[in-house]
Order: C-alpha cells, then structure tokens, then sequence
C-alpha cells in the first residue's frame, strides 16, 4: 500500500501513525507538508494524523482544512480515493466539508487523554474488513473536542445508511451524540474516527488492538 | 477600508458547555437570577471596500467559508 501522511505545523501524532502503517504493510509512508499543492500519483490512501494543527485556532482543524494541500486531498476523494483521519484528521475533514457534522468541545469540559472502548459497526468497509461485527476493542482518546454532534436530518442519513463505523461502548465521556466515535463517507472509503488506533499497534506499548484498521485497508487496497 | 464586526454563536440547540460552566460559576458567585449563558466569538475583519453593503457581502462571504462552521454556529457581519 502506498500511503501519504500529511503533515501540519502543530501535528504531533504522524510518527505513530507511519509506524502503524509500516507495522501493517511493511512500507515506509511519504510523509507530505501541508504546503504541497499535489499528492505523489499512485496513492493508495492518504491519512491526516492527530495533533493540534494551528494551535487550534479559531476552531479544531478549520485553518488546516483551507491548507494548499486540501485541494489535493479534496480532488483524491472525489476520485474515491481512501482516506483516513484521525483525532485532529477527523475534526479537519469535518472542517473541510468531506464528512457531515462537527466535533464540539467535550460535554465535561475536560480534555480527555485515556482508553476507550469502541464497537466496530460495521465490518464491511475498507477499513473495518478485519473485525467481526459488533466486536469490541480498546484504543486511546486524546482530545479536548471529540463530542460529535450532527443535526437530526445529518444524523438520520448517517444511522440509515450505516456510516457510524465505530462508537463508544460504554461510558461516551465527550458526549457524542448516538455515541459516535468514527463515521465513513457514502462510499466508504474517507473515514474519519477521534481515538487514536495508531497508539495500539505494537505488543510491547499498549497492544495491537487498533492493527485491524490499518491491515484491512492495506489488504483492501492490494485486492 | 472598512471594519467589519463578525459575530460567531453556536446554534440554537447546540450544547455549549463553556456557556452552562460560566452559568454555574455566576451563580456560585452568588449572582441570583442568572438565566442561559452562551459564549461566542466576535472578530474585528478590515477590508479595503469601502462599499458598506458591498463589504458587509464580503465579510458574509468570509463568514460562510471560514469564519463560522455553519454546522454548528450562526454568525452576524456588521460594521464595527
């Protein structure tokens, strides 16, 4: 699989997630600043990691979402390009206008920085291919401004046609509505999900829990 | 040039914690009577039109694509 990690001045998670990519397909990702007005041809998937990009100013991930290279990343989608977000990823492709909704401030206030639970949803996406529906699975929240929220059209249209892939089980700490911790585009493949799946991919730091993501995406993408 | 004032506010109906915490903390202050709180943002914008309805358009323009999500948020331009 070939896969770009886009990086932004504030992003802080894109090492983790090019060893989880190397972990799951043995391939070292291009790492691409955020200045780049194109994406390398021949791209598998394109991923927007976690951080703080812009120290989020104005709102989390607006100012990355106007970067030159969201064209790009734009274009890639439209063309069903796969493309994954995480933590600050999802809060920009939100901003961007490549998935509904909206990541409010956490209902509690708190920045939450601990383990979750999510239930896979739907095991029948790119990126899901490689968990039993219903399953569940522990990975990590960092976030001052996960509390997901969609008006009740939005929410209706992505409960009926099954793009909440992941949600949390349990206590839902940053108040998302329905429980909503990751969602997908209609065609599956722009999926932008706030718990960190990148930190729980090694045995010896924290468990390979979050592996099956970047493993069915790779296999996904290779069939 | 012209001073645009842009104001930001979530939505009817959208949680505002910021706002509910300041709620409890006034009336921990032993303000009685203290009603809904809600916290927003305002941004002083200059633009060289000086066409007031012309430059009102434009700060809404910018407000459309930046300034506000509208998901989430209402916003208001007028002069400042």
């Amino acid at each position: 699989m070939n896969a770009a990690i886009i990086t932004f001045p504030g992003t802080n998670r894109e090492r983790d997630m090019a060893l989880a990519l190397r972990a799951a397909t043995g391939r070292k990702p291009t790492m691409l600043w955020h200045r780049e007005t194109a994406l390398p041809p021949g791209l598998d998937l394109v991923v927007l990691p976690g951080g703080f990009s812009y120290g989020d100013y104005l709102r989390c991930g607006a100012m990355a979402a106007q970067s030159p290279i969201m064209a790009a990343v734009r274009d890639f989608a439209a063309r069903g390009g796969h493309v994954l977000g995480v933590c600050n990823g999802f809060q920009m492709l939100t901003e961007a206008g490549l998935l509904p909704g909206a990541l409010l401030r956490n209902a509690s206030l708190r920045f939450l920085a601990m383990d979750c639970v999510m239930r896979v949803e739907r095991a029948d996406t790119p990126y899901t291919a490689h968990f039993q529906r219903g399953a569940t699975f522990r990975a990590t929240m960092a976030h001052g401004d996960g509390n997901y929220f969609c008006d009740a059209e939005t929410l209706a249209t992505l409960e009926g046609e099954g793009r909440v892939v992941f949600r949390y089980e349990g206590e839902n700490r940053n108040g998302s509505i329905n429980a909503i911790a990751g969602i997908c585009s209609e065609n599956g493949r722009v999926l932008g999900l706030m718990p960190h799946p990148e930190n729980c991919v090694d045995p010896l730091v924290g468990g390979t829990e979050g592996l099956p993501i970047f493993t069915s995406i790779a296999e996904h993408v290779a069939a | 040039m012209t001073k645009l004032k842009v104001t930001v506010f979530p939505k009817a109906g959208v949680l505002d914690p910021q706002g509910k915490a300041i709620e409890r903390a006034l009336s921990g202050l032993g303000f009685a009577g203290v009603g809904e709180v809600r916290v927003g943002k305002v941004m002083i914008v200059e633009v060289a039109e000086t066409d007031p309805a012309r430059a009102r358009a434009q700060g809404e323009e910018m407000a459309r694509k930046l300034l506000a999500n509208t998901v989430i948020e209402s916003f208001t331009v007028e002069p400042a």
